[in-house]
């Protein structure tokens, strides 16, 4: 590959992803600051499961606006000895009962500085648990495999899935998603406590994330092999999510710049505001982030569309680095969706798969497994799982999620997940090491694909950036509201979530902002 | 089926009388009204079944595959392959002859009224019956907070491997989301002009859904003028398909509906009614 044009296409990812940065830092949001008092200590709901969080910054917002973030008028309610303390606050400002107001001057500086105090309390709980990660890590090991082998559990019950996730660990699981329950991404508030009813999943909860990680603890010192857990920071409560996550020690979190834009019709500007928080949260707490290419995949031709994954993932690439994010935290996704029946489909998907191992080589990519063409015939669907697998193999992908026989039919049977795993140990153990041997000769088919796909990348990142609908505001704005991804227009005026978001104001603090750029610990 | 059946049909198969129809008939002569599994011979009624029991791998677990295979009319079964998933449970691969007849006159199969269509004839016929994009407004009503159904339907993200509604370029689709009033959605169908509602109702309690249903639907036939009244749908997984009529509604659609089949079924009623299937000689019934 022609590292000019390797050169220019990062280049081009960044021109495209700067200003969204700059517009990003100009704003805050509900969730922003909801994750701001999370860390801050505030848990819990009420008797309506409405968490505190959502009453303290509602309230706030009722009185003061958030144009100054909630820290300010907040800490100085507490000053002023309306509450001991924050759950006593929102409890008594879910009534009404608190006047808020905005300190200024000197006022200000010493508020300021007990919302910092409380703030990184929260901050250094992270540090904490990233730390105790390092140590379970030693002492532990990690797979000895590459890639990772990546299973899902999903019965809507936490107390079903930790059963579930400990036997799929104990038959060779490395990483165990707990899948959201449908429809979470688009609830403007975390729930709470421990869940058993969920829909085609379990509910992201701090509650259910602790008992499934301090079951996998377990898990880990039995096997010794440190089990890692992934759950989803997208939607609306993406850096609240995150937060939870920071604090309860999840290994990787599924964290999308653009899925929940065009995928689930949230608000450009909420998400592009919520994701920045949200990864550097992820950065300070180790967390390895698994992006969504995939979805370009499902929902559009794999050969058409094969270059909106790599434009996704350079924008991906760019938004996590400037949130904090090191190489190894970036989980940059890619899948196994071309049509079959398409003439050299295999050789385009190793086409497709090397390209991405070439532009990122040190990210641990996410291989995601087929599923668009996953009709119910589950020899042949057994059968596609296995070329999935070799690709991986061959291709050296460092996270490769494992594809279900039943993909489409049932959520997995114990037996299911057997044969795939068997699949996996098969593949790997009969060609984990082809990625030595596997070098296809420059002008060959092979690279020849990886070149033009490349190439339609740039050429897209240059109509990106050369988007001239300035009532839109940045070009990727621009282009998102044209329709330029997945053919959905989101304009940022409109979507999910945009009265939640909101332009911050000159005294606008937010200590856990502060704290996570300058890498302090108080 | 009972000894005496299976002993019937034994009889049919190996000595036919003249002028009764013979289970042995050769398939090159097309196939006949009672079938049986066919494995490399006609009639041999050849299954494969797999299974896991939650039992230790031993001899007994075995022989308790074999005996629900058994029980399943696989006779004699086979074991082919018993595999241990983990220390309580085991996996079994079964072959055999399974006994049991289908006499294909003896039921009825309920056919789809609207013939299934890609996206892009799903937009064609827009485009030249219509003239103008099918306006669809979609919503959960009631106490209802899971969108997890009408955003399978809607959402470009879609079900079962099908784009929503919001993928076809020439559908202009609203999705109002969760917990929306009666009132407002009326307000809104007005408002859009749509064409056809969705609603979805998922979780329900002491028939919530059937009484929200018929709510709805008497909301709209009073807010609007005979005859304009947008096409209303409902799904979910606990409604009956055929109680559309009942509950005030034009179509019922239940667990598993794909956002293909909503959108065909939407060009059948709404845009170009030719999109039929024709029936089949057997008793088609229309659900």
């Amino acid at each position: 590959m022609d590292p000019a044009q390797v050169k220019q296409a990062r280049a081009l990812a960044r021109t495209a992803g700067r200003p969204v940065v700059n517009l990003a830092k100009r704003h805050t949001t509900v969730s922003v600051e909801r994750a701001t008092l999370r860390l801050a200590g505030l848990s819990g709901a009420d008797h309506e499961l409405v968490p505190w969080v959502n009453h303290l910054v509602d309230a706030v917002r009722a009185q003061t606006g958030l144009e100054y973030g909630v820290s300010l008028p907040v800490w100085d309610a507490l000053r002023r000895g309306v509450a001991p303390d924050l759950a006593t606050l929102a409890q008594k400002a879910a009534g009404g009962a608190v006047d808020f107001r905005i300190p200024e001057g000197k006022e200000a500086a010493t508020v300021g500085k007990a919302a910092r105090s409380a703030v990184a309390r929260g901050i250094r709980t992270i540090d904490a648990q990233r730390a105790r990660r390092d140590k379970l890590i030693a002492r532990h090991g990690d797979p000895k495999q590459k890639p990772w082998i990546y299973l899902i559990v999903a019965t809507g019950d936490i107390y079903e899935d930790i059963p579930q996730a400990q036997a799929a660990a104990r038959e060779g699981a490395d990483i165990i998603a707990v899948i959201r329950s449908t429809g979470q991404s688009l609830l403007d508030f975390v729930p709470e406590g421990a869940t058993r009813e969920g829909y085609a999943g379990t509910y992201a909860t701090q509650e259910n994330f602790r008992l499934m990680r301090a079951a996998l603890d377990e898990t880990s010192k039995e096997l010794g092999r440190y089990i890692r857990l992934t759950n989803y920071a997208s939607g609306l409560c993406m850096p609240e999510i995150a937060t939870l996550a920071g604090l309860e020690r999840l290994d990787m979190m599924l964290n999308d710049s653009m899925y929940g834009i065009l995928f689930r019709d949230i608000n450009p500007i909420r998400t592009f505001v919520d994701q920045r928080f949200s990864r550097q949260i992820h950065a300070r707490a180790g967390i390895i982030i698994n992006t969504g290419e995939d979805n370009y995949l499902t929902t559009a031709d794999a050969v058409e569309a094969a270059h909106t994954v790599t434009v996704s993932q350079l924008l991906n690439e760019y938004f996590a680095k400037e949130a904090g994010l090191q190489d190894w935290q970036l989980g940059l996704g890619h899948a196994f969706e071309i049509n079959p029946d398409v003439p050299d489909s295999f050789r385009l998907e190793l086409a497709h798969a090397l390209l991405a191992r070439t532009l990122f080589p040190k990210a641990p990519l996410k291989w995601m497994p087929p599923t668009k063409h996953m009709t119910g015939d589950i020899f042949r669907g057994y059968l596609l799982d296995g070329f999935f697998n070799l690709v991986g193999a061959m291709t050296g992908q460092g996270i490769l999620l494992v594809g279900m026989m039943t993909e489409a039919v049932v959520t997995p049977w114990i037996s299911d997940r057997d044969l795939a795993l068997q699949n996996v140990r098969y593949v790997l153990n009969a060609a984990g090491g082809l990625t030595e041997d596997f070098h296809p000769p420059r002008d060959g088919f092979i690279q020849t694909r990886a070149r033009e796909v490349l190439g339609e990348s740039i050429g897209l990142l240059e109509r990106i950036v050369g988007d001239s609908d300035r009532a839109s505001g940045p070009p990727l704005l621009a282009a998102i509201a044209d329709g330029t991804f997945g053919a959905m227009k989101r304009p940022p005026t409109k979507g999910k979530g945009l009265d939640g978001v909101v332009a911050k104001g000159p005294g606008y603090l937010n200590p856990a902002t502060d704290l996570l750029e300058e890498g302090s610990t108080r | 089926m009972s000894a005496r059946d299976a002993h019937e049909a034994r009889r049919r198969r190996e000595n036919a009388q003249p002028g009764e129809l013979s289970l042995a008939e050769p398939p090159s002569k097309g196939h006949g009204p009672i079938v049986r599994p066919y494995g490399d011979t006609t009639g041999d009624g050849m299954v494969q079944v797999s299974f896991t029991l939650p039992l230790p791998h031993d001899k007994r677990a075995e022989g308790a595959a074999v005996r629900l295979a058994m029980q399943m009319g696989i006779e004699p079964a086979l074991l082919v392959h018993a595999k241990a998933i983990g220390p309580d449970f085991t996996f079994f691969v079964v072959y055999g002859p399974v006994k049991h007849l289908v006499d294909i006159r003896e039921f009825e199969i309920v056919e789809r009224e609207y013939e299934l269509l890609s996206s892009k004839e799903v937009n064609t016929a827009i485009k030249k019956h219509l003239r103008r994009k099918l306006v669809v407004v979609g919503a959960c009503i009631g106490t209802d907070a899971h969108t997890v159904g009408i955003d399978a339907i809607l959402n470009i993200k879609g079900f079962a491997g099908e784009k929503g509604l919001e993928y076809y370029r020439e559908m202009a689709v609203h999705n109002l989301g969760a917990q929306v009033s009666i009132p407002e959605l009326v307000n809104t169908a007005y408002d859009l002009k749509a064409d056809a509602v969705l609603v979805s109702q998922v979780v329900t309690q002491k028939d919530a859904h059937l009484h929200n249903t018929s709510a709805m639907s008497a909301a709209f036939r009073e807010a609007f003028p005979t005859g304009q009244v947008p096409h209303l749908i409902v799904g979910g997984p606990r409604f009956e398909e055929g109680a559309a009529g009942g509950l005030g509604v034009d179509r019922i659609f239940g667990r598993g509906t794909t956002p293909g089949e909503v959108a065909s079924y939407l060009i059948h009623a709404l845009v170009d009614p030719t999109t039929r299937v024709t029936p089949t000689p057997a008793k088609a019934k229309t659900a």
